[in-house]
């Protein structure tokens, strides 16, 4: 099948959706590709690049759209008056077309779409499941967002991130709070720390704690046990209480810190409003606030989306093309994220895609099948699983624990028991010679129980092989018995003598040679 | 010589084999220990030699000579991947030294004794041609499973737990026949057929016991090779402690219980290291214990090549490798040593992580590393590391599973619930070096390949590491 990737026509979109890295595996799984000239140049990538990949570059939009099966977009398709093009127009009766969608902000264009007998796939509705992360375009996205937000930041904020002390006087290090610890917030994290600011963050859901001290930030901790994590790894809304307390920490931080990234979305409501428009007032002059969140309507009260705005003193950044302002990064893995669905549907590697409804990859992010409108798919289960089963173990092993502890006792003092009535046993009938040996065996196995415990892990093997070399002693008894007189017993204790020598000189020798291999 | 020097001979030799073992407590005085161990063992052949009871020097000598040319021939040649093998041979050579010597001492009419000392006398024989017995065939079997020769997999005849009772029952019923016509007979006589003579219980019970020996290795699994051994370690040295019994000689005594308590206390480690109680390893097989089903591991595996790992370790600061028996079958130790070695020169802190499990003898990882010239300083026990784990930028794991599966502490229906295992998760990246997705040894699923932190290179051990080390040269 052949695939289709036209110019992107949204107004400062420079993002393409694929790249001749990509294009090149692509063309591998057995696809052609046809790209619009020109269609990466706003992300840096010539026509010749993907030429030199494979890929065949057409003239204008129209023959792309009509030439592939599939087309592949960053953006939803739309009418741009300037530029004359209408895409659903373009669009071919039954194809294929793969992009972000958000259906449930687009239900004209999904409409439009259906209408055209289309199958569509939307990266935004990928399931969030281990194995669907390679396909997980939100993510990648957001990695680049939050890494761009503190750039962004750092453009309006009038200090260094760094703490120095310079000859011209001491600077403190600028104080970064990141809300909402999503893979968005840990890439700011990371890039705020290593500008070296003092890094904060905050998020509703506790087992994010460990990842935002991973990256080497402070977890603000909330004195409130509320947990926030919903289906799918996503937050959920928080109770009131909860919310006034959280709230009574952002106040608290506005004033002391003096940039905040505000990430927080949950998923099919309008953001969350956390920074009032007093807490912007209460920040230093100079501050900045990056709102992540303002194309679903911003966390901060004074947002204005696509806009850098200054408020009382304080920049409030809005901007939602974040990831296009790195067009080749977030290109490069938008194309790789591609590429990994495209790998999913074509699992036969003929050049046919296949949209298998049973894989639950693929069904969630299917949101219309040839005209029939799929969306939404039932919610994945799947990434929810392993937290509640590492709950099981603790809970089951604490009675267990408890049980044998009686038995525990019983058991050690057993064995002690039985032998110390055997040994009396034996006293008993065992005449003296006997028991002098005997003493002397025991007295051996204490010397050898107190030995071996020293002797170091490492060194086990060469312990075992020593020990064999040593008990190669058993020769002893045999040449005791080599010169008996009788002709069987001598010929048994020759060959055992020969069998106990191999012993002897193999095991101390390949343990010298082990030996001196152990060095520093 | 005397008979007060030749005792003097036996308690110098004694002593310095207690020496030569715990010279082992450290690599430095290791190198000496095992001179010390050279050392005692030919003042106690010399003093033997020159007691007055030898006069057949023309076969001590040649015998000696020939035996010695072997071992010598066997220990230069071997490859530090056949540690196991050989320490496995070498364990049935001296069970069967001790059956010979046995039915030397059963044969020998030239020792008086009367009554109850006879009685003991007999018992001893018996008990160290058991035991010999058992350590010879069950070295055997094990040397070839651990050289392929044989399936590693364990062999589970149906009621093997009966088929054991019965045998040793047998065993013991038999002694007790044995006893019987000894005092019935009139001495043990140089004649094997005889009737009466209590030859034909000896016997009968030398076959049980190489009978049992063989089905007790057969019903262990590869992956307990490690206690199996150490255990056929530790009965070696009882057979020669029973040896000395018989014989009344308290030098093999000493060493035999110096060397049979050396062995059970690695087997204890080796036990302790996985979890098992020691008798269901003896026991044979995995099973027994637990109830339920093991959670069945689901999802996909994130395949990486040899570039991609040699970028991430590029950027890593804290790199900790993990080798497993994959690597000692690919031989891959002098690749991984030159990988780590080129890290450390970029500044990189590498750390090696061994499992006491890991490989098929205990310390057979640190022989390999030692082999390819790997620090001694830079290797750890996995008690000594296992706390750093979340410090770790990137670990590499190479040719090893069920060391390295966190099922073991968070599902209690696995099979190998409980072992401690090397929490390599709990750091940033880990890359598992793997041939294919077949499970491990322990026959379980690893949910440890399918985590978001993961990354799978498949692939030949060696042929990944040297791509790897390739690409972090050029």
């Amino acid at each position: 099948m052949k695939i289709g990737i036209p110019k992107e026509i949204f107004q400062g979109e420079k993002r393409v959706a694929t790249t001749p890295d990509a294009a090149a595996q692509i063309i591998k799984l057995g696809f052609s590709i046809c790209i619009e000239s020109g269609a990466g140049l706003a992300a840096n990538i010539s026509d010749a690049a993907y030429e030199a990949a494979g890929v065949e570059v057409l003239p204008d939009a129209a023959s792309v759209w009509r030439q592939a099966d599939i087309v592949m977009k960053v953006r939803i398709p739309m009418h741009h008056r300037n530029l004359d093009i209408n895409e659903f127009d373009l669009f071919k009766e039954g194809g294929n077309l793969i992009s972000f969608i958000w259906p449930g902000q687009n239900e004209v264009v999904m409409q439009r779409l259906a209408d055209k007998k289309a199958t569509v796939l939307a990266m935004d509705c990928v399931p969030r499941m281990s194995r669907a992360q390679k396909m997980d375009a939100l993510s990648s996205m957001a990695n680049i967002a939050g890494y761009r937000a503190i750039v962004e930041a750092a453009q309006y904020f009038g200090r260094f991130f760094t703490g120095q002390i310079t000859a011209a006087g001491k600077i403190p290090p600028a104080k970064v709070l990141v809300i909402g610890a999503g893979v968005a917030g840990l890439a700011a994290i990371g890039a705020a720390k290593s500008m070296g600011a003092i890094v904060r963050a905050f998020d509703t859901r506790p087992e994010v704690k460990e990842q935002i001290e991973s990256m080497d930030a402070e977890f603000l901790m909330l004195n409130f046990k509320e947990d926030g994590t919903g289906a799918g790894g996503y937050a959920k809304t928080m109770s009131p209480e909860f919310i006034e307390a959280e709230m009574a920490l952002f106040a608290e931080q506005a004033k002391e810190v003096d940039i905040i990234v505000t990430t927080a979305l949950i998923p099919g409501k309008p953001a969350p409003k956390l920074i009032t428009a007093a807490m912007v007032e209460s920040m230093k002059p100079g501050s900045v606030i990056v709102d992540l969140a303002a194309e679903q309507g911003g966390n901060c009260e004074l947002t204005e989306a696509r806009k850098a705005v200054v408020k009382h003193d304080v920049t409030i950044i809005g901007f939602t093309d974040l990831p296009s302002r790195l067009a080749n990064q977030s290109s490069q893995l938008y194309a790789t994220n591609l590429r990994h669905l495209l790998t999913e549907l074509c699992p036969a590697k003929d050049g046919v895609i296949n949209v298998n409804m049973a894989d639950e990859v693929i069904r969630g992010a299917t949101v219309i099948k040839a005209g029939e409108i799929t969306w939404p798919a039932p919610p994945p289960t799947l990434s929810v699983a392993p937290a509640a089963a590492t709950a099981k173990p603790a809970a089951v092993a604490a009675p267990v624990a408890e049980a044998s502890a009686a038995s525990k006792a019983v058991k050690q003092f057993l064995p002690m028991v039985i032998i110390g009535l055997a040994l009396f046993a034996i006293g008993t009938v065992a005449p003296e010679s006997f028991m002098r040996h005997f003493t002397v065996f025991v007295l051996a196995c204490f010397v050898g129980y107190q030995v071996i415990w020293n002797v170091t892990p490492a060194l086990h093997t060469p312990l075992m092989s020593v020990t064999n070399a040593i008990s190669g002693i058993i020769v002893i008894g045999a040449i005791l018995q080599v010169s008996a007189g009788s002709g069987v017993v001598s010929i048994l204790a020759g060959i055992a003598i020969l069998i106990a020598s191999i012993n002897i000189a193999g095991g101390f020798l390949v343990t010298r040679r082990m030996l001196d291999m152990f060095r520093k | 010589m005397s008979h007060s020097l030749v005792t003097m001979s036996y308690i110098i030799a004694t002593i310095l084999f207690i020496l030569s073992l715990s010279g082992l407590s450290n690599p430095e005085s290791s190198r000496r220990g095992n001179y010390y161990g050279i050392l005692g063992m030919a003042i106690a052949i010399i003093a033997t030699a020159l007691s007055g009871s030898v006069t057949a020097y023309g076969m001590l000598i040649l015998t000696v000579l020939v035996g010695g040319s072997i071992g010598a021939f066997a220990a230069a040649k071997v490859a530090m991947t056949q540690m196991p093998e050989l320490v496995a041979i070498m364990h049935s050579l001296v069970g069967l030294a001790a059956v010979l010597v046995g039915f030397a001492t059963f044969m020998d009419n030239s020792i008086h004794i009367e009554g109850v000392e006879k009685t003991i006398h007999e018992i001893e024989i018996y008990a160290g041609i058991l035991i010999g017995a058992v350590t010879f065939s069950g070295s055997v079997i094990a040397f070839c499973k651990l050289s392929e020769k044989i399936s590693g997999k364990p062999l589970l005849l149906p009621a093997r737990h009966w088929l054991n009772f019965i045998l040793l029952v047998a065993a013991i019923a038999l002694g007790f026949i044995y006893l019987n016509q000894i005092e019935i007979g009139e001495g043990s006589l140089p004649m094997l057929m005889m009737e009466g003579s209590g030859s034909v219980p000896l016997v009968l019970m030398t076959i049980i016991a190489l009978f049992f020996g063989v089905h007790m290795v057969m019903a262990i699994g590869g992956a307990d090779m490690p206690v199996v051994v150490s255990m056929l370690n530790s009965y070696s040295g009882w057979a020669a402690a029973a040896t000395g019994f018989m014989l009344g000689n308290d030098l093999l005594i000493v060493t035999g219980a110096l060397v049979g308590s050396s062995g059970a206390i690695l087997s204890y480690i080796m036990c302790h290291a996985m979890n098992r109680n020691f008798f269901s390893v003896i026991a044979g097989g995995f099973g027994g214990g637990t109830s339920g089903e093991a959670a069945v591991v689901e999802g996909e595996v994130q395949p990486i090549n040899a570039e991609e790992t040699a970028q991430l370790l590029l950027s890593a600061k804290s790199i900790m490798i993990i080798p497993g028996y994959g690597m000692a079958v690919a031989q891959a130790q002098h690749t991984v040593n030159d990988i780590s070695k080129l890290l450390r020169e970029k500044g990189k802190k590498v750390r090696f992580g061994i499992h006491p499990v890991a490989g098929r003898m205990p310390g057979h990882m640190n022989v390999l590393l030692a082999e390819a010239k790997v620090p001694y300083d830079i290797v750890f026990e996995m008690d000594e590391i296992n706390e750093d784990f979340p410090n770790v930028d990137v670990s590499i794991v190479i040719g090893a599973n069920d060391i390295v599966n966190p099922s073991a502490l968070d599902d209690p229906n696995s099979p190998i619930a409980g072992m401690p295992v090397l929490e390599c998760w709990k750091g940033g990246t880990t890359i598992v070096l793997k041939r294919s997705m077949a499970s491990g040894y322990a026959g379980v699923g690893n949910p440890l390949f399918v985590l978001e932190n993961t990354r799978m290179l498949f692939g030949d051990a060696n042929a990944s590491m040297q791509a790897v080390l390739k690409a972090l040269q050029g």
